[in-house]
């Protein structure tokens, strides 16, 4: 009686927190401007560096009640997955809405593209980490003196990272408003009095520490610890003294020994007495840690943290160009519905089909004056709600900046976005479920405004179709006179004739095979046969299904 | 430091591969029956004998080496004896110094090895009075060096610089390590070091010298301490436990190759003490090079057939200076068998240094012995017969070098006359053209007498003795082979009078 048909996620589809959190109400004015892409200019960007993801970076931790619907909760996990540690999620959680915002990053984007970019902040970001667990480690340490050297180890680490990266940008080809004021602020930090003496200590500590040899004098329950004077290796010279009887290769007697960093409290005790010995040393290493504990500067730790924004995108976008699928930046609108996009597609199932290695179908759309719905039609698993997901999640990444999947693209910088999206196991629990669609649905009319966008699929399909129709004629209508835009995958052929602003897409077959699948989406009028086939297919009923069946 | 009785300038090789042909050799050649009569018992021997004799030295000079070695052996076999068992007992007293739980702590690997080393220095000197009262006694180059190799590398010197080190490793002034710091200021880099002044005692030239030192008296009850101490101790002992460890094994293995190097030559005391017995002569043969194609050889007798018999057997000679092949037909039960199993074990024997068994034998050498005999059976019943016994000559082709020689007996004659001709034609042609010296046993008349018109000059037919009456000599002689190998006379025997035939087949 299943089909399996890929619909998915029954979430709310009122993004309620994406409101309170921009103070918007439905009906706030859109502000009037010129939103046309337009190239960089790096000499208009900030002068003081803010964040190399814009000017006061949003962050929400929550996720957007849409992720589930349109698969983007797997598409960022991925993206993520590695860099818990920055957490970048709140980053991909927040849309941008000016346009200005969007080029913003696509500015810093395209530099990071760029191997050599790419790559120093790649090692920019490996001894950070470094660093980090350094410190980490210093903290668990339990012997002051080990701590000291764990803490100086940090710094140092901290030192080189910063060093390095200053000077591998200093002279790479930054067009980006990001990076060229990140150059700017390190260049001055790098000069700055309390970077250089850091370093200058630093080093000097490691100077010092590296002049410390000690011997030991181990007789019984007693060591005694003194400078080495001009002491012979003895295990050489009894090397030297067999040296006569040396016969081919012969196993190793050399025993192995756990070497943690920590240490058992004779070699603290050790320690400590070559403390003794070289005072001066460990005076200065420990002064430093006093003074040194908040090393670290606020604006290079934020930088770490939020290009990975940038960093975990492009790695996860590399896969699916290695396939031959393709990106682009696309341009964006917040005024201007004649959407497109050309060989898009859902990168959570491209992702998916990469890994069976099987070929990706891409689709095409767009929308011209005065059209702002899509209709979708056809056979099931025909790719009707994988169109969805792929303009949803087109929108929504386009809407925090990234570059997204097609050729090219034109797209809409919506305020909000609202996904309907129903499970198929609740077909049998028809009692309440109706109306809790439309309570949901209406909620969401309510707070959308013509700068929304609305991704429904496959409603009220737990109604007679007389029903279905009458209710998604009420409810596109509504959303036609709203002048959102809208997807609505439907087995309700006439809706997709509903008015001059609905556009007729439809799942198309194979011409030899009617029931091959090509994945096409396109553009024609719904032909009527695609009802009675899906609903045939989702009882399995159709001829393929039934030879199936019956052979056994 | 190497005993060098084997090879001059090299070990004797104890583990490497033995010749791909191992088992057919000896399966073919009987080989067994050296090995057993070389081992007398000895388990050890005879793997050494086994190793001796498939592993052919290729070059006159290296045989006459051994044989001057072996020489010395037959004329002092009690010296030669003792030497073997001061090899022996270093071996067996290192064995059971058992290592039980020591490996895993330097300081234990140490101790372990001071007390073996103290063991081994005993059989070294052992060895080298021996040398100071034999040496003059010895005449080949072989023990000669080994016994000028003990006085030079093991003086009295040496031996007290030996002793001070075993006494200065049992540390009663402590040990003393050096380190410096390393990632998370751990001790890093520890090295033993040797106390600048012995005598006076660390503690005290500290006084002496005002050198700042602190030191850490462990609790007595910290048992967690106590561990990490002797760890301390153990990284500072670990290069030298090692070096000493390493240092005894390398000993050992000179005691255990001169060992393996004595054994090879007391098996042939064993051996020449056998063939005494049976009153079978043996001479030293004179190898020469390859490029001279020497072979001539007077009352050549198959020696594992003496030996499995327990008595004299009939010798033959072969004059073959110049020859690339022989070409051995005539009589069954003739003596064909023997006589090339005789010229394979010779020619092996001579060129590991053993005497051959024969009045006198000069033959070149050759790079390889190489034998293929036609098999009863094909036991893996993967193919046919000749398509086995094609297998195996190809793998013959894929290791035969151009100064091998091969031996074929009975080869190609899993199929008619015609082919088994034509096929053993075009090999042994192939074979003699690339510079492979051929022995062949056949019954092929066609292969035989085709090769014989051709009056090749290079090749020298012998042909299984019979006389008038039917009786076999089991001499060869020259000649031209015949269209029959009397099998006849061999199926009457046997029908007729079945005890001899019995007999025969022996």
């Amino acid at each position: 009686m299943n089909d399996g048909r890929q619909i998915s996620g029954q979430s709310a589809s009122v993004d309620e927190r994406e409101a309170k959190r921009n103070g918007a109400s439905p009906g706030r004015p859109i502000p009037a401007k010129d939103t046309e892409a337009r190239p960089p200019h790096p000499k208009l960007g900030p002068k003081v560096f803010q964040s190399i993801l814009g000017e006061a970076p949003e962050e929400i931790p929550e996720t957007p009640a849409c992720f589930g619907d349109l698969n983007l909760d797997q598409i960022i996990a991925a993206v993520t997955a590695g860099r818990e540690e920055y957490e970048s999620r709140p980053f991909f959680h927040a849309s941008l809405h000016t346009v200005d915002a969007v080029h913003y990053r696509h500015e810093v984007f395209r530099d990071l593209e760029s191997e050599t970019v790419f790559e120093c902040v790649a090692e920019f970001t490996r001894k950070m980490r470094q660093m980090r667990e350094q410190i980490t480690k210093s903290g668990k340490l339990y012997y002051k003196y080990q701590k000291e050297r764990l803490l100086l180890d940090a710094v140092s680490t901290y030192c080189e990272a910063v060093a390095c990266v200053a000077r591998d940008l200093g002279t790479a080809d930054l067009r980006s408003r990001g990076f060229v004021a990140f150059r700017e602020f390190l260049a001055g930090y790098i000069d700055s009095a309390s970077f250089t003496s850091l370093r200058d200590e630093a080093k000097a500590l490691y100077d010092g520490l590296s002049t410390v040899k000690y011997c030991m004098n181990i007789k019984g329950t007693r060591i005694r610890v003194r400078k080495p004077e001009s002491e012979i290796d003895y295990s050489a010279e009894v090397e030297r003294t067999f040296e006569k009887f040396k016969r081919g290769a012969v196993k190793s007697y050399l025993v192995e020994f756990r070497d943690s960093l920590d240490m058992n409290h004779i070699e603290a005790a050790v320690l400590y007495l070559v403390a003794k010995l070289y005072p001066n040393v460990f005076i200065a290493l420990s002064d430093f840690c006093a003074r040194n504990a908040a090393y670290l500067d606020p604006k290079v730790s934020a930088f770490d943290r939020e290009v990975q924004f940038y960093v975990g995108y492009l790695q996860y976008i590399e896969r699916f160009k290695q396939a031959g699928l393709s990106f682009c930046y696309p341009r964006l609108s917040i005024t201007d519905k004649a959407i497109r996009s050309v060989d898009g597609f859902d990168l959570a199932l491209a992702g998916k089909l990469i890994a069976e290695n099987t070929s990706i179908v891409c689709n095409d759309f767009h929308l011209q004056n005065p059209e702002c719905i899509f209709v979708v039609t056809g056979p099931n698993q025909g790719g009707k709600t994988t169109f969805a997901r792929t303009f949803g999640q087109l929108h929504f990444l386009a809407s925090v900046g990234c570059p997204v999947p097609g050729r090219e693209a034109s797209l809409f910088l919506f305020d909000k976005l609202f996904t309907h999206f129903e499970k198929e196991e609740d077909i049998h629990t028809q009692h309440g479920k109706l109306e809790e669609d439309l309570i949901r649905i209406h909620d969401s009319l309510g707070r959308a405004t013509p700068n929304s966008i609305v991704i429904m699929n496959e409603i009220f399909t737990s109604t007679t179709l007389h029903d279905a129709l009458f209710l998604g004629k009420k409810v596109v209508g509504s959303i036609a006179a709203l002048d959102a835009l809208c997807v609505c995958v439907t087995f309700v052929d006439e809706l997709a004739s509903l008015n001059e602003k609905t556009v007729s897409l439809v799942s198309t077959v194979g011409t030899a095979n009617s029931t091959e699948r090509t994945y096409k989406i396109v553009r024609k009028p719904a032909d009527g046969r695609a009802y009675a086939m899906a609903i045939a297919r989702r009882h399995r009923l159709a001829y393929d299904d039934l030879k199936e069946r019956l052979r056994t | 430091m190497k005993p060098l009785l084997m090879h001059r300038d090299r070990d004797f090789d104890l583990q490497g591969a033995l010749p791909w042909n191992e088992q057919d050799l000896t399966q073919d050649l009987e080989l067994g029956t050296l090995f057993e009569t070389m081992a007398h018992g000895d388990a050890f021997l005879k793997d050494m004998a086994r190793r001796g004799i498939l592993a052919s030295a290729t070059d006159p000079s290296s045989i006459v080496y051994r044989q001057d070695v072996l020489k010395d052996c037959l004329d002092k076999p009690a010296v030669v004896h003792a030497i073997y068992e001061i090899a022996v007992d270093a071996i067996e007293g290192e064995r059971k110094n058992h290592w039980g739980l020591v490996m895993g702590y330097p300081d234990s690997v140490l101790r372990r090895s001071v007390d073996v080393m103290g063991l081994f220095i005993v059989s070294l000197k052992k060895l080298r009075a021996f040398g100071e009262s034999h040496a003059g006694n010895f005449s080949s180059a072989g023990f000669r060096t080994f016994f000028a190799m003990l006085a030079s590398e093991l003086g009295d010197d040496y031996f007290a610089e030996v002793q001070e080190h075993l006494k200065e490793l049992k540390f009663w002034n402590g040990v003393l390590v050096s380190a410096e710091l390393g990632a998370g200021n751990k001790g890093v880099n520890y090295v033993l070091r040797k106390p600048l002044d012995i005598d006076r005692g660390w503690i005290r030239r500290i006084f002496a010298r005002k050198v700042p030192s602190y030191s850490y008296q462990l609790a007595s009850r910290d048992e967690n301490g106590a561990r990490a101490l002797s760890e301390l101790r153990d990284r500072g002992l670990n290069l030298a436990a090692n070096a000493l460890a390493q240092s005894n094994d390398h000993i050992l293995s000179f005691f255990r190759q001169l060992r393996a190097e004595l054994a090879f030559y007391l098996g042939c005391l064993n051996l020449n003490k056998r063939l005494s017995e049976l009153d079978e002569p043996v001479c030293f043969p004179e190898p020469v090079a390859q490029t001279e194609h020497r072979h001539i050889v007077a009352g050549l007798y198959d020696i594992c057939l003496a030996l499995t018999k327990g008595q004299r057997v009939v010798g033959n000679d072969l004059d073959a200076n110049g020859k690339d092949m022989v070409v051995i037909t005539g009589a069954n039960q003739g003596g064909k068998s023997t006589f090339l199993r005789g010229v394979g074990l010779a020619q092996l024997m001579m060129q590991c240094g053993m005497f051959a068994p024969a009045q006198s034998l000069r033959a070149s050498v050759c790079d390889s012995v190489i034998t293929h005999y036609r098999r009863e059976e094909d036991a893996t019943m993967k193919s046919g017969k000749l398509d086995e016994e094609l297998t195996r000559m190809s793998d013959i082709v894929d290791h035969a070098t151009c100064g091998s020689m091969v031996l074929f007996n009975e080869s190609f004659a899993a199929t008619n006359e015609r082919e088994g001709s034509q096929i053993a034609t075009q090999i042994v042609n192939a074979l003699t053209e690339a510079g492979i010296k051929v022995f062949f046993v056949t019954h092929l008349y066609e292969f035989a007498h085709d090769l014989h018109n051709t009056e090749r000059p290079d090749v020298k037919f012998l042909r299984a003795e019979r006389q008038a009456d039917g009786t076999r000599t089991f001499r060869l002689n020259e000649g031209e082979p015949l269209q029959t190998s009397y099998g006849e006379d061999l199926y009457h025997r046997i029908f007729e009078t079945p005890s001899t035939g019995h007999e025969l087949r022996q």
